[in-house]
């Protein structure tokens, strides 16, 4: 069985303001790599293309939807909080490893087909992504838990 | 011609921003609601800003351009691994704040990304 799930129901543990914000982030962001490019060249900015600025609203968000969990129900939860926020981090760790994949994808592809290039990075990315979280988790249960 | 080439660009940038702020907030939802926590982390590394910048510079400047910006997003996502590590030890270890463990490493990720451009600029 897939120990995967889907969770429609951590939605409504958003408020609005916070989709606001990550739109608004992630619309910055991408106008920020824009300016460093017109202005350092398409080099410098294609190190921009991996910028953290989302993971740092996602980590935040999901710090405080579990402290505002663990606070409806009377615990403190800042432990908890930054438990959860550390555990998108690793996960992010590994998408990174993702993300390499989608770049090196596309550099090889785009001069020969632009809409190939977009479809087989973006697989590549979903495919090593998975492949990298489903390879460190097969082996921290034979490693087992740590002491 | 200078008000026309000034009008383009900032159409040029409100077009990078919605575009930007779309697919980030739409890889970022399914980030939400997938679960466990370290399967949906995969999503705070997702290719949201690379797909609308690399969509525009295809479109704007042509694939040579978008080449050799993914050839560098190489080196970028490499230190967003490193990035990535250095939170999720920080808020572990020292029990440090998202905000302030996310915020504090983005000099590990500058450091690294240029670090690694020199080091392939020096190998080139």
């Amino acid at each position: 069985m897939t120990p995967i799930r889907f969770s429609p129901s951590s939605l409504r543990a958003g408020r609005w303001y916070e989709y606001v914000i990550r739109f608004v982030l992630g619309g910055a962001a991408t106008v920020f790599t824009g300016l460093v490019s017109s202005r350092f060249g398409a080099a410098t900015g294609g190190l921009f293309l991996a910028i953290p600025a989302i993971f740092c609203a996602s980590a935040t968000l999901i710090e405080n939807h579990e402290m505002r969990r663990k606070h409806e129900a009377g615990l403190a939860g800042k432990r908890r909080g930054q438990a959860a926020a550390a555990l998108d981090g690793a996960g992010a760790s590994l998408g990174a490893i993702g993300l390499f994949a989608f770049a090196a994808v596309f550099f090889v592809l785009v001069e020969n087909g632009i809409s190939a290039a977009f479809v087989a990075a973006s697989l590549a990315w979903a495919i090593v992504s998975v492949a990298a979280w489903y390879g460190r988790r097969k082996w921290r249960s034979v490693r087992g838990p740590r002491r | 011609m200078v008000e026309a080439l000034e009008k383009d660009e900032m159409t040029e940038y409100v077009v990078r921003f919605f575009l930007g702020g779309l697919i980030v907030s739409a890889f970022a939802t399914l980030g939400d609601v997938l679960r466990p926590k370290s399967f949906a982390g995969l999503f705070g590394a997702a290719p949201s800003v690379a797909l609308a910048t690399l969509g525009i510079a295809v479109h704007q400047h042509g694939a040579g351009y978008a080449a050799v910006q993914s050839r560098t997003m190489m080196l970028g996502a490499t230190a967003l691994a490193l990035y990535s590590v250095v939170v999720c030890q920080l808020m572990l270890r020292t029990r440090l704040r998202a905000l302030a463990a996310t915020l504090l490493s983005l000099v590990v990720w500058l450091i690294a990304s240029f670090g690694l451009l020199f080091l392939a600029g020096a190998v080139a």
